[in-house]
């Protein structure tokens, strides 16, 4: 059997060899995702996102056990930092998760950010298309800890949960752009501790002056309270998993589904433009020396990388007839 | 470009709540280079196993300060063969006395590391012996 075939079929193997190979960038990893693609698609994507320690990875674990409850099959990919100093990471999001580890409906990845900045992997949106191509019905994809705007996965997931923690600024911190305004639902977790009534005030109130949008969604507030008090945790979480598919339905229904998914694959052309023409230019210019000498003439002065840059630009644009 | 990152994870079996040790070793793997998954306590050799195929890793470190070290450490082994997964290395760390060593080391576990031995001497140990899979 091919990996195509073995990866539809739902083998994990496959699937997480698949993965790695993505992320370190195999020759043979990229045909096997050309020939998943056509797999791809049809998966309700759920990012979750927020400060370190927000609680992202606890809300994942619950999210999971609420989709399992409706009979859906879920992915998961979880990132965490690397180590800008020895290229090393702790991934340590599945600790929240163990209890679906035995679970084949369940498939968790943790994905290290190897310098990428927006908030995941560079890897990540290859890595959703393999779970896709397992016919995950719902893939959670929980983002690094991120400040206020590292946004990469507006680009990639349909729904966007921001998960907000009291206690880390006023109000002037929620009416900042950026993470604030990515949200299609927002939980606000710890909500046992001083501060979460106000929190809340604070976010109805902006949301209550933000004209809404022409597609008729105003995000809903979840305020999740401590884990330890199960029950009470249980019906809220039920509540975010509502909301998250009631925002789906809403996709569906405004016809924002298809623009969220256009924004996607312009920005997958677009990615892939980068990399396939910036590449092989960047490797013939290290191997002609051509770089270093470029480099050299803008660090002693006699020209600047805007000028070198356009020059290389002209050259394999003659030569390549676009 | 391409690179093979080594990938390893860092778990414990059983009942045992001892998890110093082992955040020690996930803390100096990390320092080492390596993408460690840290899983922490309590977890049955069946939620390990798992876990280290859906993580794809090279190598899983198993680490026991209760003394059930004879039992869960060759069920972690006999899960991943079982699964086509035993090109997944398994070492074990902890309280193990000397005389169980060899019944590990028949059962499939590759490397045991008792109090003392140097962190160095463990990532110096899995770089020499995680093939680069391909």
């Amino acid at each position: 059997m091919d990996t195509t075939t073995k990866i539809c079929a739902g083998d994990v193997r496959t699937a997480s060899r698949l993965i790695r190979d993505l992320e370190d960038k195999l020759p043979q990893a990229r045909p096997r995702l050309k020939n998943l693609f056509v797999h791809t698609g049809k998966s309700f994507i759920v990012g979750i996102t927020g400060s370190p320690g927000a609680g992202k990875s606890t809300l994942t674990d619950a999210l999971i056990a609420e989709f399992r409850k409706h009979d859906k099959t879920v992915g998961v990919l979880a990132v965490d930092p690397t180590s800008p100093f020895t290229g090393g990471a702790i991934l340590g999001d599945r600790v929240r998760m163990l209890r679906h580890a035995e679970d084949d409906g369940v498939f968790v990845r943790s994905l290290a950010t190897r310098g990428a900045l927006g908030g995941l992997s560079q890897a990540a949106g290859d890595a959703i298309h393999v779970l896709e191509a397992m016919g995950k019905d719902v893939i959670i994809v929980e983002t690094v800890g991120i400040g206020q705007q590292e946004l990469d996965i507006i680009n990639h997931a349909h729904s966007v949960i921001v998960v907000l923690v009291p206690g880390m600024g006023d109000e002037i911190q929620t009416m900042k752009a950026g993470i604030m305004e990515i949200a299609d639902v927002f939980a606000v977790n710890k909500a046992d501790r001083p501060g979460a009534k106000q929190l809340q005030t604070e976010l109805a109130a902006l949301l209550s002056a933000t004209p809404l949008a022409e597609n008729g969604w105003r995000p809903p507030i979840v305020s999740i309270g401590n884990l330890y008090e199960p029950e009470g945790f249980a019906a809220k979480t039920a509540e975010l998993a509502r909301k998250v598919l009631e925002h789906h339905d809403h996709l569906i229904v405004s016809g924002q589904l298809a623009q969220r998914m256009e924004r996607k694959a312009l920005m997958e052309v677009t990615d892939a433009l980068k990399t396939s023409i910036l590449e092989p230019v960047l490797a013939r210019l290290i191997a002609s020396g051509e770089l270093s000498k470029m480099t050299d003439r803008v660090k002693n002065r006699e020209s600047d990388p805007y000028t070198e840059a356009e020059a290389v630009a002209k050259r394999f644009m003659k030569s390549g007839g676009l | 470009m391409s690179e093979r990152k080594i990938r390893v994870m860092v778990a414990k079996p059983g009942l045992d709540g001892h998890d110093r040790g082992a955040r020690v070793l996930a803390r100096c793997f990390r320092d080492a280079g390596f993408e460690v998954i840290y899983t922490g306590c309590h977890q049955t050799p069946e939620q390990v196993a798992a876990a280290a195929i859906q993580e794809d890793v090279d190598l899983v470190g198993l680490s026991c300060l209760s003394g059930a070290h004879r039992v869960l450490f060759p069920r972690v082994v006999e899960l991943l063969r079982e699964k086509n997964a035993d090109d997944i290395m398994v070492i074990g760390g902890g309280i193990i006395p000397e005389q169980d060593f060899q019944m590990l080391y028949d059962a499939g576990i590759q490397a045991i590391f008792t109090p003392g031995a140097s962190l160095d001497s463990i990532v110096d140990w899995i770089r020499e012996h995680v093939k680069t899979r391909l």
